[in-house]
Order: structure tokens, then C-alpha cells, then sequence
């Protein structure tokens, strides 16, 4: 297991909440610079394991390493995170959303900068914006954006400590179609150029397919119909897939989407929208 | 069209809003004709003019005894009162309310304290105030205070557990302390919703400050209704009521106005009254 130095390692790992198995015995190894998508039924536990990644949650039983050492116990600049909702900062603007790391790493006591080290810090972050297209938007406050400017923020943002590893927790899921497609370019870009991890939890199949280097497929292995909660989730498929944009694998999506719930692959906006777990 | 899709428009929706007020005061002014029809003497329900007299007597014409302008002098010793007992219950909503809000131990250990000071009633409290602190400005200032700020400490910590746990959790990630997570992240959020704390806890305050002041005191606003009652001075009373109200009123437009500009991100969605 250990010969090639992987970036993650999940060790038999197990969420239970108040006693109901959530996830049971995952294990995997994920090397350095995959761009992971996790796809699964909802409340199947993705969205726990993205969390227990970032350190937000913790394992009942089993471990995560991270470069060969424990996990941090609380989240970490080396692990960037981009939510579906609530990701930036609604009282700060654009331009301040990204230099707030900036500020919280040179002003210690305040976190804030101010004259000339506010305007230099500022001055930093004009390519970034033009990159994400949010020149025109920086003084703009979250809230007269739209859902992908917020998004291409919140991304940016992630970014901004230089995470070796990013996690994206349906990050698209409230977007138009179009939107997405756009979303998706941005990401992959900055995925060749960083170099960084990515774990994805989507509930878009397609998505999955398209973007990553490695689908997980999260589902419950046994079933008990009088107790449905008795079994937790665990990664049921774990299929290497060719460089992003090609999906000619052997395992097509639809087949996901049977295994997932058909519900999920027919009407993926509506269903994320619905179910936030 | 169904009326309650019927928008009165600017000028409507203003001349709409003043219809009660000028029934209250037409009202009044009828009944107060024709009880002085019968006793031009009546001193229950004075003429608006009387009243008018009354008050300039009190805002412009120096008392006989102490030669001060009483109006001037109530209003100033209310307000600094109001004001005193206000920001002290400020700041504690401040310290307090992030403390308990935001680090759990803290919650722990004031929470089900606060829950259960903050329901005794404060007027009970009222005379071990006057016995601990005397009659003096202490004691009612500490009246406010103790009306006002558990209250305003349990919706500040409210506030604090309100910030979506995806911004405390990205605060994290870019690598904030929990110091700089309360300057500029719990600070700002909570800020706005503190002014709407403080807007709310005047109401009580107001009650507990004329209250404080009709009990134990030589000047303010509550002090002068209360000592004018004795000889039935309705034309003294009513205008005081409303200046009262009115001073309220311009003090919650005030908060409301500064939350606007200071927090403009906040009112950027709908907004409230």
C-alpha cells in the first residue's frame, strides 16, 4: 500500500452519528495532484467524508493521513475549501474577500491592513481578479453578485494560501447549465497550472465524469429493508478515468446513475438544490 | 383589481399613514370642546392650546424656584440615563454575547446562567438597587442595565451562532486566529444585528428609565409627569408623553440610520421596519 508516497491515505474509516452508521470501513489512497469526484446517493455520507477531510469532522474509528502524518485535528490553510453556500465573506467586497488571508498573515493583532500595505495588498490581487473575470466587480459586496461570479470568488479564494489540496463540496450544484460549463473550464485550468489535489462531491454525474481523474462512488453495500439505517456507506466504485474532458471509459454514466438512484442522474439541479447533504 | 394587489402609490401611502393621527387628534380635540362646554375649567381634557402653553412654559420660561429651563433639564438628565445604561448594556452584548456565542466552554458555563437571571423581573430588583446604591444616579442607571442587557447578551450570542459555520470553517482555512476571527469576521456580522438589539432594548429601557425616575428622583422626564400628576396637570402630562415618544421615535431612526450606513452589505437584501 505504501510503496508509491500517496498524498491521502483513509484508513478503515467509520462516522457513526448518535450510534447510526454513516460510513463504514472506507479505505483509499489518493496520490498526489488526482482530481477526485465523489458521487452518491444522498445522505450516503459524501458530503461527512469531504468534511472529515477538512478536519470539520472527525472519524469514529480508522484514520486519515495526510502526507504520511495524521491529519490535522481542525481545519488548515493546506486545505482549501470551496461550499456550495455561504463560502465568502457577505460583509467584505470582492477585492476585500481576497486579500482577508493576506491581512490575517501580516497583521496579527488586528487582521487588518490599512494605507499603503492595504493598497500594496490590493494591487496583489488585480491579476487574480482578471483571471476570474471580477475586475469590473471588486468593490461589489457578495450579495449584488450572481451565483457564478460568488462561486468564481469563493474558488479564487480557496486558492489565494495555495492549498495542496482543495475540496469542493457541490460547489456548482446552484448554477445554471451554462454557468457550469464555465465553472468547469476556470477549474480545470487552475487545476493543470496549481498542480493541487482535488476531491469533488457532486451530485452531477456527468460532471463527475467529465472533470475528474478518479470517480469514488459512495453507496450502502448491505441493505436491511426493515432497518435502513442499520448499514452505513462506503466507496463501492473507485474507477481511474482518462485525463479530464474524455469519457470513454468502460463504465458509462448511466450505469452510476443506476447504482446512485436514477433521481439523481435525471435531475441533478433540482436534486442538489434539495438535498445539501 | 383584488385589493391586495392594489399599491398606493408615494404621495397616497403618506397621506394613508397620517389618517390616524390626525383622528386621534380631531378626536381629542372634540372631546375636549365639549367637556369644557360644561366646565371651562375641565382639567382632564386641556385644549391643544393650553397644552401648547403649558410646554412653552416648560421648554422656555426658567422655573420660579430653581430658575432652570425643566423641559431642557429632564430631557438632558433622561437621556444621559438612557444613554449611560444603554451603552453599558452595549458593551456587555458585545464582550459577552461573542464570548458565549462563539467559544463553546464559555457558553457552557454562562448560558443556563444568563437564561435564568435574565427572567427575574427587574423592577423586583428595583429596592435592593435603591438600598444597595442609594436613591442616586447609580441605582437607576443599574435598573437599565439590568432590564436591558441580558436580553441584548442572549440575541448577540444568538447572532454569533447565526454566521453560517462554511464562513468561521474558511476563516480557518486561510489561516485566522480566533482573535482575528472575532475583529473581522464575528465583529462585522454581529454588529448590524446589535444595533437591532439595541433598537429593540430601548423599548423596555424607556420603561424601566421613567419608572427608575417616578420612584426615586429630583429631575427627569418620568420624575416631572409623576410630580405634576398630584395636582391632575394634564396640560403638562400629554405634552410630555409625547415628547417622550418623540425622543424615542428620533432615537430608533437614528440606530436605524447608522446601521444603514455603516453596514450597507446588510441591507442589501429585503429589508425590515
Amino acid at each position: 500500500m505504501t510503496t508509491p508516497p500517496c498524498k491521502l491515505s483513509v484508513k478503515s474509516v467509520s462516522k457513526f452519528y448518535d450510534g447510526t452508521p454513516v460510513l463504514e470501513r472506507v479505505d483509499l489512497d489518493v496520490e498526489a495532484g488526482a482530481f477526485c469526484t465523489i458521487v452518491g446517493a444522498s445522505g450516503c455520507g459524501k458530503s461527512t467524508f469531504l468534511r472529515m477531510l477538512l478536519s470539520q469532522e472527525h472519524p469514529t474509528r480508522g484514520s486519515i493521513q495526510l502526507d504520511g502524518n495524521d491529519l490535522p485535528e481542525e481545519p488548515t490553510p493546506d486545505r482549501g475549501i470551496v461550499f456550495q453556500k455561504y463560502s465568502v465573506f457577505t460583509h467584505l467586497t470582492v477585492a476585500e474577500n481576497l486579500i482577508l488571508a493576506q491581512e490575517f498573515q501580516t497583521s496579527r493583532l488586528a487582521g487588518k491592513l490599512f494605507g499603503s500595505r492595504k493598497q500594496a495588498a490590493l494591487s496583489d490581487i488585480e491579476d487574480l481578479l482578471e483571471r476570474i473575470g471580477l475586475s469590473a466587480a471588486a468593490d461589489r459586496y457578495p450579495a449584488q453578485l450572481s451565483g457564478g461570479m460568488q462561486q468564481r470568488l469563493a474558488i479564487a479564494q480557496a486558492l489565494i494560501k495555495k492549498p495542496s489540496i482543495l475540496l469542493l463540496d457541490e460547489p456548482f450544484g446552484a448554477l445554471d447549465p451554462g454557468i457550469r460549463l464555465d465553472m468547469h473550464e476556470l477549474l480545470l485550468n487552475l487545476w493543470r497550472e496549481l498542480g493541487m489535489t482535488i476531491f469533488m462531491v457532486t451530485h452531477d454525474i456527468h460532471e463527475a465524469f467529465k472533470l475528474g481523474t478518479r470517480l469514488l462512488v459512495f453507496d450502502k453495500i448491505r441493505h436491511d429493508p426493515q432497518a435502513p439505517e442499520a448499514f452505513g456507506a462506503t466507496i463501492t466504485y473507485d474507477l481511474p478515468l482518462e485525463a479530464p474532458e474524455i469519457s470513454d471509459t468502460a463504465v458509462q454514466p448511466d450505469d452510476i446513475a443506476e447504482t446512485i438512484g436514477a433521481g439523481a442522474y435525471r435531475n441533478p439541479v433540482n436534486n442538489s438544490q434539495t438535498n445539501p447533504s | 383589481m383584488r385589493i391586495i394587489n392594489r399599491r398606493p402609490s408615494r404621495v397616497t401611502a403618506l397621506a394613508l399613514g397620517m389618517v390616524p393621527f390626525v383622528a386621534t387628534i380631531v378626536t381629542y380635540a372634540i372631546a375636549s370642546h365639549y367637556r369644557r362646554l360644561e366646565n371651562p375649567a375641565d382639567k382632564l381634557l386641556p385644549s391643544i392650546e393650553r397644552m401648547g402653553e403649558a410646554f412653552w412654559r416648560m421648554a422656555a420660561v426658567p422655573d420660579r424656584r430653581s430658575g432652570d429651563l425643566l423641559l431642557w433639564v429632564d430631557t438632558f438628565d433622561s437621556l444621559w440615563r438612557l444613554g449611560t445604561g444603554m451603552a453599558v448594556s452595549t458593551l456587555l452584548a458585545l464582550c459577552l454575547g461573542i464570548a458565549i456565542g462563539f467559544i463553546p466552554h464559555v457558553r457552557s458555563t454562562l448560558a443556563p446562567y444568563l437564561a435564568t437571571f435574565s427572567l427575574i423581573p427587574p423592577i423586583t430588583i428595583l429596592p435592593i438597587l435603591f438600598i444597595t446604591f442609594g436613591l442616586g444616579e447609580v441605582a437607576k442607571i443599574a435598573l437599565i442595565v439590568i432590564g436591558t442587557a441580558p436580553v441584548m447578551i442572549r440575541s448577540t450570542a444568538q447572532a454569533v451562532l447565526d454566521i453560517p459555520r462554511e464562513m468561521i470553517i474558511k476563516a480557518e482555512t486561510l489561516g485566522a486566529s480566533v482573535w482575528q476571527m472575532i475583529t473581522r469576521l464575528v465583529l462585522p456580522q454581529v454588529l448590524p444585528k446589535l444595533i437591532t438589539a439595541l433598537r429593540l432594548g430601548l423599548v423596555p429601557a424607556w420603561i424601566f428609565l421613567i419608572s427608575a425616575e417616578a420612584i426615586a428622583s429630583t429631575t427627569g422626564l418620568g420624575y416631572r409627569i409623576f410630580l405634576v400628576r398630584r395636582y391632575l396637570a394634564m396640560d403638562v402630562i400629554l405634552p410630555y408623553v409625547v415628547w417622550i415618544t418623540l425622543l424615542a421615535f428620533l432615537l430608533d431612526r437614528l440606530l436605524l440610520l447608522i446601521s444603514r450606513r455603516a453596514f450597507r452589505w446588510h441591507h442589501l437584501g429585503s429589508d425590515a421596519l
